[in-house]
């Protein structure tokens, strides 16, 4: 009963659709209608997309909701929708996310509220397609357009210096997308259509490969971001409103890293392969001297920007060490671990980090400041966010029994069949990701009350603990229990790992 | 009962007590909260003994299974399982026990504390997690313990949170600790690449058929597998068992509540490194690098850390001191391949430590928060209790012939002195003075704060009185384990087949049976440790205190000035801290500051982006107007537009 009705159709259009409503609401007096329509519209999208982990097959690696309509037929391009185990989780986090923001949003913003929602709700759909699109020029599509809404998400309602944010934001997506966009173009000369399954069975050269591993390299790595592309997102998040850098860290950091899983290894392998030193290397920068970078930001947004970026340099490990494992012997489990690592780490790092974000909105609202300088001594008037802080923060520091681990663990464990100085120099992550969160916990949350601001704050409003409660539940669920969520990547996973491991040449 | 369902209620009864009195603490109240946490914590008490006596004394088997899956990836399954022995079941107790005793003196220490709530249902998570820690029956949960109990030690030391010196404090343990647990994840990491597996019984059965594999891990050198897994494990036991170099957290842990100083700091979580060693004697047999290594260590803080012992004026420093300088002895034994005299020891420690520590705290509440011996004195005339409690625990400490110290750490001192391996002729000099030393810094504590003359504050002098049942109830219970505690075990534990196949010893490492050898009765083990080295070392020591501090009281200072230097280096800590302050602390954030600056801002901003930018300057003057708002009509009008390209070009469009 499940395969055959649209459920990802509805995940993608109930939210932009339902998005327009709310637009058409207006501003001024209706403006609560508005951002209780966009709740609601968020919640039945949110609802539309538990099927799609319901009624997923576990045990198959093909793509599952497929959808297939012809859409610009003189090119062969395809409305051709489908998630596997690898997508699929992406878009659960996508909705449930959503939700948050909505709920979070529904009495801090004031300013144009019914336009903010609405931005949320378009955005939502087009992350949505973007994961279950298995058409090129679909996929594109929604690649392009989802910059939108989070473009104007940043600008208006951003903080004072977003139109330089904006600009830098702009500027780096850009230059990737582009290139992305002459991969497709080749890949259509090449396999004769824009379907993403095509290009996957297609046999390219070496060079050939090289080529498009690096018009890829070029779009996903901004995203994710990897260093050096990666100082559009400190700017970024710390002018964005609270629930675009949400949105930002949770879910767009991800479309790059899904990028490597969907495109980058399946359609270029012996590239990926022959460039996996690059990828290992990057990420262990990324993780090693962000880790640094992180320690000494006097922005409480910006730390957590910095801590995002090693964090995903993770993800991007746990991928491209797989090729180094796929060499050694016995190391197929090993790879796996590295792929399912990085995947659990996305999820993981988009309830964490999204966390994270929304605890510096709560105090942001509050004292409208993102400086750690200006607090100290929160605990004393905010208990009980104190007490959530202290959770998510050690989530972030990757401590066993939150998900903030699991990824971690499985990419350490992975690297060290690889090599031993990969893991070493990863797990530098384990102290340096615990003094950069724990020390800014300490400065922020811990000590006296440090000014009248601080002994004037009130504690978490219901709506606040719904919001964070949601996210530590789903932290605990994962770290402790993660097999629900492996098992679901289990099949496409090996799948990747079959179809990498043999040449395209 | 099935032992797999007993040793979920063991764990889960003082889980439930945490989060009850943890989430619900506003609605239980006060009453509430100690109740909970003790009900859970005495089920659990009750029930470890129930599994030791099945397990230890009748000898009726034990369990080893998993619980649930954690998770699998590829041919790799991780579980949640118990893993239920002698040593296990051993640990269980002591853990259990001791948490019960300082569950009920919490009721009196914590009394007019606002974070009554929060602090119970803090020990009683920390008791849930060390006991999954010890119950462990694979290396996984083993790591989730471990960080666990790192955890909750990091939210007690910093529980009074205002204090900066306490946020500092609970900040550099569990930053040092990371360190230990680096090491210690790349250990389990390197089991999983020789073994295949993180099971503790597939893993101990492989072991033997491995000891000739090797690693590559400097160039093309060839490292034995075993020496490098039980290196790096032991990297971890020595931050959480607080070994030099990475003793540092501890002294400063002391920031935390008696309390916690008591259950945590001495008796359970700090002997988790040891207890992991005796755990994996399997794989430490097979490398004698990494025995001999351990007993260096060992050595070097059982003896340089007594020493710093003597010259603490904060009365719970010098149990601190003290605790880093019996973990050495602990870590001597096992490098020894002495595991069950380590666990011997760990289990009289628990209780005497535990004693001395709450002695402590019990005399720094009726002295209204002093804890500058200093400042004390002649104390044994108002709290009479508290006094022969502490005297008890003094004696077990240093090892008076009888009492629980003795027993196991004169194991300890003979197996050293039995042991063939190159550590212990470090070892066994360090050993052995130690026990001058440790005779020394405990009476120079046990003189200055129950005898002399008394120097107390006068308006603490007023309200001086004898701690509530609360806290000396445990006290004596502890104290007279602490007396009796070794007579009946000395034999089967250090001699006997108490452990059976829980820890492994190779033969030709088996010092424990050369030293049984002599051995005739506890009765005749005792009397013979009146004529032997160690117990007239404790007896210099001993007068050597009561000549400085009774006799000569002046002395004292008079010696500190004399010979300044050496002083000086005892005071500042040897400069560890100092080094550490300086170079890691200070070192990690100009390293962090640099990169910022200079990476981020000037190279890749500076020069590439923002010269880019300024390349194409006129985008900029496009984006301006998103504050107009115009763009943003624009950009919705081309959403809406895209929006109905797509509806018509599916179903009206040319294909339609």
């Amino acid at each position: 009963m499940f395969s055959d009705f649209p459920f990802l159709s509805l995940v993608i259009w109930v939210p932009i659709l339902g998005g327009v409503w709310v637009l058409l609401l207006g501003e001024e007096n209706r403006a609560r209608n508005a951002r209780f329509a966009a709740l609601v519209v968020s919640l039945v999208t949110f609802l539309v997309s538990i099927p799609l982990y319901a009624g997923f097959d576990g045990g198959t690696a093909a793509m599952q909701f497929v959808e297939k309509a012809p859409w610009i037929p003189a090119f062969r391009i395809h409305y051709h929708l489908g998630v596997d185990g690898i997508s699929m989780p992406l878009v659960l986090l996508t909705t449930f996310t959503t939700v948050l923001v909505v709920v979070a949003g529904q009495e801090t913003i004031r300013h144009r509220a019914s336009q903010y929602m609405a931005s949320f709700l378009i955005l939502e759909g087009l992350m949505v397609g973007a994961f279950s699109a298995l058409d090129a020029i679909l996929f594109y599509v929604f690649w392009e357009a989802l910059l939108v809404p989070m473009f104007l998400i940043i600008g208006i309602w951003g903080g004072e210096n977003r139109v330089y944010a904006t600009i830098k934001f702009f500027l780096y997506t850009f230059l990737g997308s582009v290139l992305m966009l002459v991969a497709f173009l080749y890949l259509y000369a090449e396999a004769g259509s824009f379907e993403i399954l095509d290009f996957h069975a297609v046999r390219l050269s070496l060079p050939a490969q090289i080529f498009i591993f690096l018009a890829f390299l070029a779009a996903f790595a901004v995203k994710v971001p990897m260093w050096p592309v990666h100082t559009w997102l400190p700017d970024a998040h710390v002018e964005a409103p609270t629930g675009g850098s949400v949105v930002l860290a949770a879910i767009m950091l991800k479309l790059g890293a899904y990028g490597f899983f969907r495109f980058s290894l399946p359609i270029a392998p012996d590239a990926s392969s022959e460039l996996d030193w690059l990828m290992i290397a990057l990420s262990l920068i990324a993780i090693v001297y962000i880790g640094f970078v992180a320690l000494v930001q006097p922005d409480m947004k910006k730390l957590i920007a910095y801590s995002s970026i090693s964090h995903m340099g993770f993800a991007t490990l746990g991928v491209f060490i797989a090729f180094t494992l796929l060499e050694t012997p016995d190391g197929r489990t090993s790879a796996i671990m590295g792929l399912e690592g990085a995947l659990v780490q996305l999820v993981s790092h988009g309830f964490i980090s999204g966390a994270l974000f929304l605890c510096v909105g709560v105090m942001y609202d509050r004292l409208h400041s993102r400086r750690i300088a200006d607090y100290g001594g929160v605990a004393n008037t905010m208990p009980v966010f104190a007490s959530f802080m202290m959770l998510f923060a050690l989530a972030n520091s990757g401590l066993p029994g939150t998900s903030g681990f699991v990824g971690e663990f499985l990419v350490i464990l992975g690297s060290f069949q690889a090599n031993v100085w990969i893991a070493l120099l990863a797990g530098l992550t384990l102290i340096l990701g615990a003094a950069y969160t724990l020390w800014m916990y300490k400065r922020v949350v811990f000590g006296e009350v440090a000014n009248e601001g601080v002994a004037g704050l009130s504690d978490l409003n219901p709506r606040e603990v719904i919001v964070l409660g949601a996210l530590a539940a789903a932290v605990l669920l994962i770290g402790l229990w993660p097999a629900p969520l492996l098992e679901v990547m289990g099949p496409s996973v090996e799948h990747l790992l079959d179809h990498v491991s043999r040449t395209k040449q | 009962m099935s032992l797999r369902t007993l040793s979920l209620l063991i764990v889960l009864a003082p889980l439930a007590g945490a989060v009850v009195a943890g989430l619900f603490g506003r609605f239980v109240g006060r009453t509430g909260a100690h109740s909970v946490t003790i009900a859970g914590v005495a089920v659990s008490t009750v029930l470890s003994f129930f599994v030791f006596k099945t397990v230890v004394l009748d000898g009726a088997g034990g369990f080893d299974g998993p619980v649930y899956v954690w998770g699998e990836a590829g041919d790799l399954r991780l579980e949640i399982g118990f893993l239920i022995d002698e040593l296990s079941a051993t640990m269980m107790l002591v853990v259990s026990f001791v948490s019960l005793m300082i569950h009920v003196y919490t009721i009196g220490y914590m009394a007019h504390d606002p974070g009554y709530q929060r602090f119970f249902s803090y020990i009683s998570l920390f008791t849930f997690s060390m006991l999954m820690l010890v119950m462990a029956n694979n290396f996984l949960q083993l790591f989730f313990g471990w960080e666990a109990v790192g955890v909750v030690s990091y939210l007690l030391i910093g529980f009074w949170f205002k204090r900066e010196s306490a946020i500092q404090a609970n900040l550099k343990a569990f930053l040092v600790n990371r360190v230990g647990d680096l090491g210690f994840l790349l250990g389990i990491a390197a089991v999983l690449l020789v073994f295949g597996t993180l099971d503790y019984a597939s893993v101990f059965e492989a072991a033997p058929g491995r000891s000739g594999a090797t690693l590559n891990v400097v160039g093309t050198a060839e490292w034995s597998a075993m020496t490098v897994i039980c290196l790096l494990l032991f990297v971890g036991a020595m931050g959480k068992s607080a070994q030099v170099p990475l003793h540092v957290w501890l002294p400063d842990s002391m920031e935390g509540p008696t309390p916690i100083s008591a259950l945590i700091h001495a008796a359970t979580m700090v002997t988790a490194g040891i207890f992991m060693v005796a755990r994996m004697s399997p794989l430490f047999e097979l490398s004698e690098v990494a025995l001999n290594v351990v007993m260096v260590i060992g050595a070097l803080t059982a003896f340089f850390m007594g020493l710093l012992g003597i010259v603490q004026h904060d009365i719970k420093r010098v149990v601190a001191y003290s605790t880093l300088s019996q973990l050495g002895y602990m870590t001597v034994a096992l490098g020894a391949s002495a595991y069950a005299a380590a666990v011997f020891h760990l289990g009289t420690h628990a209780f005497f430590k535990a004693l001395l520590f709450l002695g402590a705290g019990s005399v720094i509440i009726a002295l209204h928060h002093e804890q500058d011996m200093r400042r004390m004195g002649g104390l044994w005339r108002h709290m009479p209790i508290t006094w022969l409690c502490s005297a008890a625990g003094t004696l077990a400490l240093i090892g008076f012939p009888g009492f629980s110290g003795f027993f196991s750490k004169d194991g300890i001192i003979e197996a050293v002195r039995h042991s063939e391996l190159a550590g212990a002729w470090v070892a066994y000099p360090a050993v052995l003075l130690g026990v001058f030393i440790t005779a020394l810094y405990s009476f120079r504590m046990y003189f200055l704060v129950f005898h002399g003359e008394e120097r107390v504050d006068p308006h603490a002098r007023e309200h001086l009185r004898e701690s509530p049942l609360v806290v000396t109830g445990p006290l004596v219970v502890l104290a007279f384990f602490s007396v009796v505690i070794g007579w009946p075990w000395v034999e089967p534990i250090l001699f006997g087949d108490y452990f059976g196949g829980a820890i492994v010893v190779a033969p030709e490492h088996d010092v424990l049976a050369r030293v049984g050898e002599g051995f005739a009765g506890a009765g005749a083990f005792a009397t013979h440790g009146f004529a032997a080295l160690p117990f007239w070392l404790a007896a210099a020591g001993a007068a050597v205190a009561w000549y400085l501090y009774i006799r000569e009281p002046g002395l004292p200072a008079r010696i500190a000035e004399r010979f300044r230097g050496a002083y000086r280096l005892l005071v500042n800590k040897y400069g560890f801290d100092d080094f550490y302050g300086a170079f890691f602390a200070g070192g990690t954030r100009r390293v962090g500051g640099l990169l910022w600056r200079l990476g981020d801002v000037r190279v890749i901003d500076g020069w590439i982006v923002n010269g880019s930018a300024r390349a194409v300057g006129r985008i900029a003057s496009v984006i301006r107007h998103v504050q107009t708002g115009l763009l943003y009509h624009y950009a919705f009008a081309m959403i809406l537009g895209l929006l109905a390209l797509m509806t018509w070009l599916l179903y009206g469009g040319p294909a339609g």
